[in-house]
């Protein structure tokens, strides 16, 4: 396999650019124009399932219906992953110009943001920006904006739970398909993008589709906005090109005693050392939303893991069975086995329950709660039972 | 209990009283009286002409619409693996040392609610908590105590 090196990129971040500018330059050209643009890119969903944002776009533009939707998923609720309340912090008019772009290709007038209850600190000022950009485009464009509050559910950064939200429901996952794109919220067609790849999809539309696409490998185009924390000395929020091996990533990041990398949060990977050479971060390898944890050896993984089904277990929706059921007994299942109430070979039983899980689950929360279970209990075997 | 009436009516003017509303009006009920009471519950399924389960079923969906009376102030620490790395433990135990209260209780003067929440996204900066809606981040014990401290005497 080929990988980047580890190289650190400034395109989000960099310096406010003129929205409205880019908004007029884009808008001059037609939508199937822009669309493959988007496409020409290889820009995938940046909240973790790395759907093509071209084609969520096009799908929903195409399907007939006399009312479409934009959604900006703001519901950042991945453990690890704090990258999108800096976007929205940062460069909010980036956010906006890519939910009205979004918003003219598909033929929707109105947009969501959807912000977690606990960035309610950041309302006054999105609010602000907001009504500054609103302001700004008034004359080009047909298209608002409103900001809907979250209220403390990790399962509402689900799309569909989402949707359910903001009608006002309980936040639990719809049966797919329909997709989105086809019935959304209030069943009409709607792209629901995260954050970043709102604003990824604008700075396309203002550089261009090579400049993102020269970025990353093939099945991993562009850079990624990596929130990073745990055991490093210099925690915090980077855009890196996608595509780098985890040994470089942990060269740059780790604290010289790293032992594990947990790759996509609590949903996600965890990586042991002995595999940082040949893990590659992106679509063809351990893909993420941007989490990044670091584990240097004097964590216990199975503090890791116990803390992770805690806070699945607690942030299941409890609609169907084997999420509801299995998180309970995973975690029944290895304080059972770490007391000595249950032999090593109970850790297999409960693989199988992970597997179950996975193939069970109505949502992706449920079925990537095996992800973390089985990549640490394979990894650190010895850690769960002693 | 007529004030909360009187709310809930004017939380229903200002957002609307369709199902799709609901959420904004709970969130709003809370915001100013720290939770959901029965009262307030019924009075906002009146008002929305929606049963009362299906209004209670939403508002015990999510963590932030409480049902249970909280102080003014309620402090979330997060407990995600992070901040627990960085001792989130000591923050809680200096807090419950503070207030005299332990994790879920609120003060007798009903001025603070000690609870955990899950990851509030500052995994960088940890230990993190919520005081209502402002967070706190890097804490350490004499920076908690002292935060807390601002709170029972200016706030």
């Amino acid at each position: 396999m080929t990988y980047n090196k580890l190289k650190r990129i400034d395109l989000i971040f960099h310096e406010d650019c003129d929205c409205r500018q880019v908004l007029e330059k884009t808008f001059s050209k037609s939508n199937d124009e822009i669309i493959n643009d988007i496409l020409e890119s290889g820009l995938k969903g940046r909240g973790g399932a790395g759907f093509p944002t071209g084609l969520k776009w096009k799908f929903t533009a195409e399907q007939p219906s006399d009312e479409r939707f934009v959604i900006c998923n703001a519901d950042e609720g991945e453990p690890g992953t704090f990258k999108d309340r800096e976007i929205l912090f940062k460069v909010p008019g980036k956010v906006f110009s890519g939910m009205a772009v979004c918003g003219k290709v598909i033929g929707a007038k109105q947009g969501y943001i959807y912000l977690r209850g606990e960035y309610r600190f950041l309302l006054p000022e999105l609010q602000k920006a907001l009504d500054k950009f609103h302001d700004e485009i008034k004359d080009l464009l047909d298209f608002k904006i409103s900001i809907q509050m979250g209220s403390g559910a990790y399962i509402c950064g689900e799309e569909s739970a989402l949707f359910e939200s903001m009608e006002g429901k309980r936040g639990e996952p719809r049966n797919k398909p329909p997709y989105p794109t086809v019935a959304g919220f209030k069943d009409k067609p709607t792209v629901i993008n995260n954050v970043e790849t709102l604003v990824y999809s604008f700075m396309i539309c203002k550089h261009g589709p090579t400049k993102f696409k020269e970025l990353g490998t093939s099945d991993s185009r562009g850079s990624k906005v990596f929130s990073i924390s745990g055991d490093t000395p210099i925690a915090g929020i980077y855009e890196l090109e996608l595509g780098m091996s985890l040994d470089h990533f942990v060269e740059e990041f780790g604290d010289g005693d790293t032992k594990a990398v947990q790759v996509g949060g609590a949903a996600g990977f965890c990586v042991p050392r002995k595999k940082f050479k040949e893990t590659i971060i992106g679509f063809e390898g351990v893909p993420t939303g941007g989490s990044m944890k670091v584990f240097n050896s004097s964590r216990s993984m199975y503090n890791v893991l116990h803390n992770y089904l805690e806070f699945f277990e607690e942030e299941s929706c409890g609609q169907c069975t084997p999420c509801r059921v299995g998180c309970q007994q995973l975690i029944k299942g290895i304080e059972a086995v770490k007391k000595g109430e249950q032999k090593a070979a109970y850790l297999d039983q409960l693989m199988k329950l992970s597997e179950t899980m996975k193939l069970a689950s109505k949502c992706g929360l449920g079925q990537s709660v095996a992800n973390s279970f089985s990549s640490i209990v394979d990894n650190f075997r010895e850690e769960m039972i002693y | 209990m007529p004030e909360v009436q009187e709310l809930v009516k004017s939380l229903a003017d200002k957002y609307g009283r369709k199902r799709e509303n609901l959420l904004h009006i709970l969130q709003g009920i809370v915001e100013q009286e720290r939770y959901l009471s029965d009262v307030a519950l019924t009075e906002v399924a009146r008002e929305l002409d929606l049963s009362a389960a299906q209004v209670y079923g939403t508002a015990t969906f999510y963590t932030f619409l409480d049902t249970e009376p909280r102080g003014k102030y309620v402090i979330r620490v997060c407990r995600t693996i992070s901040c627990d790395m960085k001792g989130k433990n000591r923050i809680i135990q200096a807090i419950e040392d503070a207030l005299k209260i332990r994790l879920g209780e609120t003060t007798q003067n009903k001025k603070f609610t000690l609870l955990e929440t899950n990851c509030m996204g500052w995994c960088h900066e940890g230990p993190a908590m919520l005081i209502n809606d402002q967070a706190y981040t890097n804490l350490t014990e004499e920076k908690v105590i002292e935060i807390i401290n601002d709170y029972v005497k200016n706030k």
